[in-house]
């Protein structure tokens, strides 16, 4: 009978993998990714970058040369170099350059902290709901999509203008505009985990669901959200600048580059080169936070 | 490894009805799941009224051609979805009711290998965390389950230092089906439903797998449902064997006797639709032609009569029963040609 083929091959024993088994190195998800990073030296320079902008912005007090309050009426708008003023000095004759080290913790702050809160609200919400399913999904995610009706830019101007400028309300309302974006990232990539057999097979050994969300879930659905996170960073950074500008994120006389744009712009046929910095110094940190993020999501794509 | 390997004394504490108790008995299995976009009220009948019973130490085999819900039975058994109605017993103890056993009891008891080994293990986490879970889960502790893991890893044939740290994408198609299988065992179950297990892997791994499931049957006392659309596996690893149309059983019987002598003309035609590599046994023409009917709307009466050569008007007029099927040696068919005043001109005849 043909059919016993399949014993005869089956003479093999059960076992003959235990010996043969090729000897290869074993390493972890995130410990190959490193490894994959290492090797991108654009993304490794970007890097760089960003720390050297964390840092900076980090030990203010100690770089800055000057005051970023102290005032001049003297000393307005004056070019670089100018009595000790490495990159001159803003309309009130205050330092560019300790002004710009300054706005660098607000920008900073202004960048993560809405797109963290943001992650774990709607990262929360979205797990919750991809795996519900059902009502609590159309819950949430019809809620969701309420907030999607309006372009971004609109719905902070929108809310920082009900509630008020100041740091504080401006990160309310930038987490606001992130939180539908994220929930949906984080929804979808559960919906996809959720129906694989892995996740049949955890409820079939006898787990809850919290338990198989703990172990199986938020493992496979960190790696999107964190992708996405890292991406809406610069954003946030442009935002928080553009409401500063529109006089609705962070007051005066606070040193934000947004803020600091807005108020030079009068002087821009005087001082234009000065007028210029906030705008690089909001350049140079977006694109950098954008490129690492992006070779970070080409380090984290290989599958895995 | 030959430690692991030795051979328990037969007396299963969870052993509540004794050997002559079924493990597991299923009646009159049903469940419909609705349609969107295919009229109000429209329903798939997936598993439609399925009947067997499971005795303990026996391999039975399910057959059927995809889509004649072999996977949602996998599912209904282990209450992975909910049947519409229905009785289960496992061990004597209904499921799922007051009194009896219930689900999570259930589960521990019996475990389920998926075919999809892509899919089945969890691709972030290394596979013996994969096969510690379902100890951890059930109240181990992290190094005990580990240890279990391991242990359960020689068993399989993988070597536990060399295999449990690595990722899914690191192993072959059967290796993860290895781990598969380990997964399943780690909770230490009775029985092991194992839908289309060895499908996806090519001929001399499935036969390595096959071999190595045959053999754990052995040491670990285990009862298989073996879940597949492969005839010459089926026969290979069964005991028994249930052949499935449509969501209802057609044929069920000692696995010797339907290949020798199937009753009904589906099991007929599938036999006869296997490759062969003998030259005088090569078939001109398919035995079945067309698709199976629309689970949505089946026809009336018997399922198979659309496809069947045999088919009459008492087979549109009245749905064919499978009889006895609750003895172990009883081999039944749901068609009117095996019952013998049943008003079909060949009645008596097969």
């Amino acid at each position: 009978m043909n059919e016993r083929a399949v014993v005869a091959q089956g003479a093999i024993p059960a076992d003959s993998e235990v010996d043969g088994a090729p000897a290869i190195r074993v390493r972890g998800y995130w410990q190959s990714v490193l490894h994959r990073l290492r090797y991108d030296w654009v993304t490794l320079a970007f890097g760089v970058v960003v720390l050297a902008i964390v840092i900076v912005a980090i030990a203010a007090p100690l770089i800055a040369p000057f005051d970023p309050y102290q005032q001049s009426i003297v000393g307005r708008l004056k070019p670089f170099g100018w009595r000790g003023h490495p990159w001159g000095t803003d309309e009130l004759g205050r330092d560019m350059m300790s002004r710009l080290i300054y706005g660098g913790r607000i920008s900073l702050v202004m960048g993560l902290a809405p797109v963290l809160i943001a992650t774990v609200v709607g990262g929360t919400l979205g797990v919750i709901g991809g795996f519900a399913g059902c009502l609590a999904n159309t819950a949430i995610m019809r809620t969701m999509d309420v907030f999607y009706a309006f372009p971004s830019i609109l719905l902070a101007v929108a809310i920082s203008g009900a509630m008020g400028g100041g740091m504080i309300n401006g990160i309310i309302s930038l987490s606001l505009v992130f939180t539908p974006a994220m929930c949906r990232v984080a929804e979808t990539a559960t919906a996809q985990v959720k129906n694989l057999d892995y996740i049949e097979a955890a409820r079939a050994s006898g787990a809850g669901t919290l338990t198989i969300i703990r172990y199986h879930v938020l493992g496979n659905v960190l790696g999107p959200v964190f992708i996405y996170a890292s991406s809406l960073v610069s954003v946030s950074i442009l935002l928080a600048s553009g409401l500063s500008f529109l006089g609705l994120g962070v007051q005066p006389p606070e040193p934000d580059w947004g803020l600091m744009l807005s108020t030079l712009r009068q002087s821009l046929y005087v001082d234009p080169l000065g007028c210029a910095l906030p705008g690089i110094a909001i350049f140079i940190t977006s694109i950098c936070f954008n490129l690492v993020s992006d070779g970070v999501r080409g380090a984290m794509d290989v599958r895995g | 490894m030959s430690a692991a390997m030795e051979v328990q004394p037969y007396v299963d504490p969870r052993d509540r009805g004794g050997a002559a108790q079924p493990m597991l008995i299923a009646r009159e299995l049903q469940r419909y799941f609705r349609v969107k976009g295919a009229g109000k009220g429209a329903v798939v009948r997936a598993v439609d009224g399925v009947s067997f019973t499971l005795f303990k130490g026996e391999t039975l085999g399910v057959v059927g051609e995809s889509g004649c819900g072999k996977s949602t039975l996998a599912r209904l058994l282990l209450h992975l979805v909910v049947p519409d109605s229905g009785e289960l017993v496992f061990d004597g103890d209904a499921v799922g009711e007051t009194g009896g056993v219930n689900i999570g009891d259930l589960r521990r008891q019996v475990q389920m290998v998926f075919q999809d080994s892509y899919s089945s293990l969890n691709p972030r986490m290394p596979v013996q965390d994969s096969i510690a879970f379902g100890p951890m889960v059930n109240g181990r502790s992290k190094t005990e389950a580990r240890r279990i893991a391991h242990e359960i890893l020689v068993k399989v044939g993988l070597r536990p230092d060399l295999f449990g740290p690595r990722y899914p994408h690191e192993l072959s198609g059967g290796q993860k089906q290895r781990v598969n299988i380990a997964r399943a065992l780690a909770v230490g179950p009775r029985m092991v439903i194992l839908d289309e297990a060895v499908s996806a892997l090519d001929k001399s791994v499935e036969a390595q797998v096959l071999n190595l499931l045959r053999q754990l049957k052995r040491t670990l006392n285990l009862t298989y449902l073996f879940i597949s659309h492969d005839l010459n596996v089926v026969r290979y690893i069964s005991d028994r064997v249930l052949v499935m149309y449509l969501g209802q059983v057609v044929e069920l019987g000692p696995a010797a006797e339907v290949f020798a002598r199937a009753r009904h003309p589906y099991t007929r035609a599938l036999l006869g639709s296997r490759l062969s590599m003998d030259a005088g046994r090569r078939i001109e023409a398919p035995p079945l032609v067309g698709d199976p009917p629309s689970p949505i709307d089946p026809p009336s009466g018997c399922r198979f009569r659309t496809r069947c050569p045999h088919a009459e008007s008492v087979c549109e007029a009245r749905m064919p029963t499978l009889g006895h099927w609750e003895d172990r040696s009883s081999h039944v068919a749901a068609c009117h040609m095996t019952t013998p005043d049943s008003g079909h001109s060949l009645a008596g005849s097969a």
